[in-house]
């Protein structure tokens, strides 16, 4: 369409819409590992991240983003780990970040 | 226990003698509207307004663009308020809702700051020799037309019904937000519940759409749109609401502030243009009107006198559902009769788009 070039163009909206989003995947996710309700987004795994300090890896933003249905990207932002288990080290809530990761890869192998 | 909130959010509006501080944008954006509403207002029921022409922009466009201190816009507000003592008024009424914005929020902080208004009254004395009384009362003119919304009524010629079918008008009513967000005591009805046109809308047969996103900014929000970069947040924020309203099918949309009669217009236009979407029914555009237009038409003002040929979006479906009788060759002629030029046809009045430009050429 656009018959007319004005110099600007109609902003997206950033927001998440969890209404409209698929939650199927995030669901089974937390049906495998329920301890990941306990998660409290504190940022410690990501503080202490060896590949974050690396590259701009992030576990607590791909977790977050999984949980509210953004999947697209998330695979191959999970490439990014070593797989080194430095966060599940340091998780006040004991849960199996590394495990986690894994999960979530194989759920959105297809995203 | 809302009975109480509500007594809360009623203000005082004075019943005659207004000071009328005019708005600088409407008079290009919709210049009949205000000669309507002194119009309206002397000829139909007979108040007393002063149309001084001394008075001066508020400054608030440059104030929320940040490049007038806060300071200067005071000055000028203490100069407006002088004009006003000086003809010998007490209620000021504002037409613009940004200037109304203004007024409020620096009679507060004068009346928090009390050492900010001697500042004021200094400043004021050392540019222009002039010394001011705070007004008695201030009021946005949709107060004053909410005011006399049922003297209005009872000298209706059309109401807000569609003829042929006998049923209320659906009305989109967008307030401005800094007719009341900003200090919700301000406005008749808080933040949350304005009932300003509403009221218009209920006493003239109409009915009120409540649609998801009625709160929503209009998109103006000053520097989102006066910076070309920044404007496509601009339209976005017009195109949330639009829609949001649009499952609901309104008629027309009526607001008090001069940005969001003008956006909610204009970036139809633009939208139409740009994706090929429009929001009204027959594949048209939504007409936008101004409280001043709307109780025009109740009371059987000529619409190409109130300066409905100004909109962007053709108002002639709503006229026609109103059963208003309107000249279709007068459209655009001016003054005496002389033609003003019209304009190319466009995707939001259901045409086609014949003029394809691009402005970076």
């Amino acid at each position: 369409m656009a018959a007319i070039n004005f110099g600007y163009t109609i902003s997206k909206p950033r927001a998440i819409d969890i209404d409209r989003n698929n939650l199927r995947k995030s669901d089974e996710i937390l049906r495998e590992m329920p301890e990941l309700q306990a998660c409290i987004g504190c940022g410690a795994c990501t503080a202490v991240c060896t590949a974050g300090c690396l590259t701009d890896f992030n576990i607590r933003r791909v977790h977050t983003l999984v949980r509210r249905g953004e999947y697209k990207g998330l695979y191959e932002e999970l490439n990014k780990c070593m797989l080194c288990g430095k966060c599940r080290l340091v998780c006040p809530r004991g849960i199996n970040t590394r495990g986690v990761i894994m999960l979530i890869k194989r759920k959105l192998g297809d995203f | 226990m809302r009975g109480n909130n509500w007594k809360d959010y009623q203000k005082q509006i004075a019943d005659d003698h207004y000071y009328y501080a005019r708005s600088c944008i409407r008079q290009n954006f919709f210049p009949g509207s205000e000669k309507a509403f002194l119009d309206i207002m002397h000829n139909d029921l007979g108040k007393e307004f002063l149309d001084d022409p001394r008075h001066s922009s508020c400054t608030g466009i440059g104030y929320h663009s940040d490049v007038v201190p806060l300071e200067t816009t005071m000055t000028v507000v203490a100069r407006q308020f002088a004009l006003m003592n000086e003809a010998g008024y007490e209620n000021f009424t504002t037409s613009c809702i940004t200037s109304f914005g203004i007024y409020t929020e620096i009679l507060s902080t004068w009346n928090e700051f009390p050492e900010t208004e001697e500042r004021t009254r200094e400043n004021l004395y050392k540019a222009t020799g002039r010394e001011f009384a705070k007004p008695r009362s201030i009021a946005h003119t949709s107060d004053v037309m909410y005011h006399f919304r049922d003297e209005i009524a009872a000298k209706a010629k059309h109401r807000l019904v569609n003829v042929s079918t006998g049923e209320p008008l659906r009305v989109v009513e967008h307030i401005g937000c800094h007719y009341a967000k900003i200090f919700p005591k301000a406005g008749v009805g808080g933040s949350e519940f304005p009932y300003v046109l509403a009221g218009m809308i209920e006493s003239w047969g109409g009915e009120c759409i409540d649609y998801p996103e009625r709160r929503h900014c209009c998109g103006f929000g000053f520097r989102n749109y006066l910076v070309q970069a920044n404007r496509g947040y601009s339209i976005a924020n017009s195109q949330k609401k639009l829609e949001s309203m649009a499952p609901y099918k309104p008629d027309f949309i009526v607001a008090n502030c001069p940005g969001c009669t003008m956006f909610l217009d204009k970036w139809q236009y633009a939208i139409a243009e740009m994706e090929g979407t429009t929001y009204g029914q027959n594949g048209q555009g939504i007409p936008v009107l101004t409280y001043e237009e709307m109780a025009g038409l109740v009371l059987g003002y000529d619409p190409w006198e109130l300066g409905m040929q100004m909109h962007q979006v053709n108002v002639e479906p709503l006229l026609d559902k109103m059963g208003i009788e309107y000249d279709p060759s007068a459209k655009y002629l001016g003054r005496k009769g002389r033609y003003i030029g019209q304009p190319e046809s466009s995707v939001v009045n259901a045409g086609c788009s014949k003029t394809v430009y691009d402005i970076r050429e």
